[in-house]
């Protein structure tokens, strides 16, 4: 679904960088595309209504009209006010402007991340901004959650309230808030159990918890798989204590995150941080200009070429792109490739992020792409001559048979390889005619329809 | 499964979930004709119900061809539309039958973070109990932090008992020696928890198939049925992950949860649309007899708000 969808709004901006002029009708047939794929991507109705309103009208101003590229203009438009009604370009930080012990409160629903998130804070804020933590759960609802916290605690090296069985959860904030002045700890995060935004007595009961300790931040925590329901938690969480900020959990899944715009759409309040793995490390500030491209089905291209620069060796990466630019690119290299791509983790996952190789991710996801796979490759490319690696044309029948045996591997898997590297090759030669610079410098705008042209 | 209280319950938790759009609908049909504006405004309905673009569309149209131009009211409307939606969820509302069979009959549950698989063992262990059969459950979650005494708790709730290793144990080792428990005492049914995973993690869904190739080197059947654990407020995402787990564990029937709150889980109308896999029950709360059979047609009168 997601490459259909990427693909439809590809076709319609096709079509319409086509042409010369725009009308009022073709706008409206681009907009209807987008307006599907906000649907789906999970951003709710009654946001998505707002936002094709004011796209709309920006679109028809008759300097995008009469403009020489009005497609693009279009696009650029609408991935201009994404980023906007994200929250513009930029992260927004916690807000820990209060006298301390300074009390950050996490809510939301049933397991939408609240303990682990509650965590990785922790973590970031006692080993990055060297403050004293002290975490709280006043969980008293799911069986184990205080010793959850607890156990996350003992990972993220701060210390955690002592559980006090049978008390409430507003006894158990008093009590955390104590502790923290008592012995001097700069931020309380106070942790609490899922509630439903219907369940009156339990969101009464956040509601007290909130106005016992006034909380710098009171952090909602949303699945980014959540789907249309998002408007409903969004406001009775926001109607009810007030959210400060928004922390957008399971991003490192395939969810296009339409959620975060309905969230930040109905509580008016910016989502500051996202959840990216079940390690306490994995959390990440909020790049709003990244998740435009996700809900556009654009691919967050950003994301995966930090991830690709954090895992790869710059060395060798800069070596073998230099290759490629000469088109010297070979088979050899390629094997190096595989190792990198091996130690990126699912394949698949990084790939899904890139905008226009839908198919390609369908091949290997086809081929059941995994590290037996490419091991497997590697293998193969092992069993080939210095001279096979380095000029893979010359690899006919004969060879092949010989290297299928050599790697304890078949000839389909040998013209298999050939044939992905031949793929491999193309798409790394467009990702890099772009410069990791480029687009880092220019993110997804870099990548826009109508200025990559070499995508197609 | 215990039923008792069954259609009140749903009713209870669904209609809550409901108000919204059954005013809405009230809003969209009474005094009025079903024109082309009110068919658009329930397609809407549906849509901020999880259905999708694409199901909403598909249902509208076949709505409209039965519908279109007559003098109807309210009430009508929505049960209209219900029964066209009962229609595509009748055919994958099956209960999960235990093999009486097996010793024990393998239950696998898997399913994205924080949808409720532990819970839902609770649950089952709960109702199995009630029927008088001897489920033992595993701690297949040797990941997450206090997973395991979390399972315990359940144990101890549900009367069932609960195999687990130190932690960070292998979680397929821990299934075969299980299984093999199990088999020793003759239990009726294994129902393992395993860590929440996320369905584009190879590496982790390559761990799942790893447990299921281990239980075979006892039971070349087993796992005899695998769960798929789906919460109620996902939206469009929900169908890669069944797509993406169906074809790395063979998942056998789905359970979804947190159908109290305000999410409608319609996403369970594309589901059957496009696998048919089973939905076997439904998590209607946080405690131990919070689970309910499937059943289509109530789920669809909750869904469009159909008293
Ligand atoms: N309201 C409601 N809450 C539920 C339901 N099922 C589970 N929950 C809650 O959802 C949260 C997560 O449930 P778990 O059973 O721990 O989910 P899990 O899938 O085992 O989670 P992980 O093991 O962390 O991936 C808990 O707070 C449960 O109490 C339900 O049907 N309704
Ligand atoms: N993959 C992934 N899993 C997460 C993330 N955040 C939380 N989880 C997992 O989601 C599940 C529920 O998290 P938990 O913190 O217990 O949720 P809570 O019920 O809201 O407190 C656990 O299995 C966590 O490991 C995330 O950003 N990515
Ligand atoms: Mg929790
Ligand atoms: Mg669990």
């Amino acid at each position: 679904m997601f490459d259909t969808l990427s693909g439809k709004l590809t076709t319609v901006f096709d079509r319409l960088r086509g042409r010369g002029a725009l009308d009022a009708a073709d706008v409206a047939e681009a907009l209807r595309e987008v307006r599907l794929a906000m649907l789906d991507a999970d951003v709710a109705l009654p946001v998505v209504k707002d936002f094709i309103a004011a796209v709309r009208e920006r679109a028809a101003t008759a300097e995008v009209m009469d403009s020489v590229t009005p497609g693009q203009q279009v696009i650029k438009i609408v991935n201009d006010a994404l980023v906007e009604q994200l929250g513009g370009a930029g992260a927004v930080p916690l807000n820990l402007n209060a006298p301390a012990p300074i009390p950050i409160l996490m809510v939301g629903l049933q397991g939408s991340g609240k303990t682990t998130t509650s965590g990785k804070l922790a973590l970031r804020l006692a080993r990055r901004d060297r403050r004293r933590v002290l975490l709280a759960s006043l969980d008293t609802q799911r069986p184990a959650a205080q010793l959850q916290l607890a156990q996350l605690a003992t990972q993220a090296g701060v210390p955690s309230l002592p559980i006090v069985a049978g008390e409430t959860p507003v006894q158990i904030a008093r009590r955390a808030l104590d502790a923290g002045r008592r012995e001097g700890f700069d931020i309380v995060v106070l942790d609490t159990a899922g509630r439903l935004s219907i369940d009156q007595t339990l969101m009464d009961e956040v509601r007290q918890v909130r106005e016992a300790t006034s909380p710098a931040e009171t952090l909602l925590v949303v699945d980014a798989m959540t789907g249309q329901d998002a408007v409903n938690t969004a406001r009775a969480f926001n109607e009810a204590v007030g959210v400060t900020g928004i922390v957008l959990t399971r991003m490192d899944g395939d969810a296009r995150g339409g959620a975060a715009l309905s969230m930040r759409a109905i509580t008016g309040a910016p989502v500051k941080l996202t959840g990216s793995g079940e390690k306490l490390e994995a959390l990440e500030d909020f790049h709003p200009e990244r998740v435009a491209g996700r809900i556009l089905g654009l691919g967050d291209v950003v994301s995966l070429v930090e991830k690709a620069a954090e895992t790869i060796d710059e060395e060798e990466a800069e070596e073998l792109a230099a290759k490629m630019m000469k088109g010297r690119f070979t088979l050899e290299d390629y094997a190096k490739q595989l190792k990198q791509i091996n130690k990126m983790g699912s394949l698949s996952g990084i790939l899904g992020m890139l905008p226009g190789i839908g198919k390609l991710k369908d091949q290997l996801d086809g081929a059941n792409l995994d590290k037996t796979l490419l091991n497997r490759q590697a293998a193969i490319i092992g069993s080939m001559t210095r001279k096979e690696r380095t000029a893979p044309d010359i690899i006919k029948a004969s060879r092949k048979k010989r290297i299928a045996a050599g790697s304890g591997t078949s000839v389909q898997d040998v013209n298999k390889l050939l044939r992905q590297f031949d793929d491999m090759a193309v798409m790394m030669k467009r990702m890099n005619k772009l410069g990791q610079k480029g687009l880092m410098r220019h993110g997804l705008g870099a990548l826009m329809p109508g200025r990559r042209q070499s995508w197609h | 499964m215990a039923l008792g209280g069954f259609f009140s319950r749903l009713k209870e938790g669904l209609s809550r979930s409901t108000e919204k759009l059954t005013s809405g609908l009230a809003a969209v049909v009474t005094r009025r004709k079903l024109d082309d504006a009110a068919l658009e405004e329930l397609e809407e309905l549906l849509i901020g119900a999880d259905l999708g673009t694409a199901v909403a569309a598909r249902v509208i149209a076949a709505f409209r061809r039965t519908r279109f131009g007559r003098d109807v009211s309210d009430q009508e409307v929505k049960e209209a539309l219900a029964e066209e939606i009962a229609v595509i969820l009748a055919p994958v509302a099956r209960p999960l039958v235990l093999d009486p069979a097996r010793r024990p009959h393998v239950v696998l549950v898997a399913g994205v973070n924080g949808t409720g698989k532990t819970t839902t063992i609770g649950k089952l262990a709960l109702a199995w109990r009630e029927q008088g059969l001897r489920p033992v459950l595993v701690a297949g979650d040797t990941f997450r932090a206090a997973a395991v005494e979390q399972l315990q708790i359940w144990g101890e709730r549900t009367g069932a008992p609960v195999i687990a290793g130190p932690p960070n144990t292998d979680a397929a080792g821990l299934a075969f020696d299980a299984l093999t428990r199990a088999r020793a005492e003759a239990a009726d049914v294994l129902l393992i928890d395993t860590a929440g995973r996320l369905h584009n993690k190879s590496a982790l869904m390559q761990e799942l198939q790893k447990i299921i190739r281990v239980l075979r080197k006892q039971d070349g059947d087993a796992p005899h049925s695998v769960l798929l654990v789906l919460d109620a407020t996902t939206g469009q995402n929900a169908i890669e992950q069944v797509r993406v787990f169906k074809e790395m564990v063979d998942v056998s029937g789905l359970i979804v949860t947190k159908l109290d709150g305000s999410a409608r889980g319609g996403i369970v109308v594309a589901l059957a649309e496009t696998f048919g896999l089973s939905i076997h029950a439904v998590g209607v709360g946080e405690r131990a007899t919070d689970l309910r059979p499937f059943d289509a047609g109530d789920f669809a009168r909750g869904l469009v708000g159909a008293s």
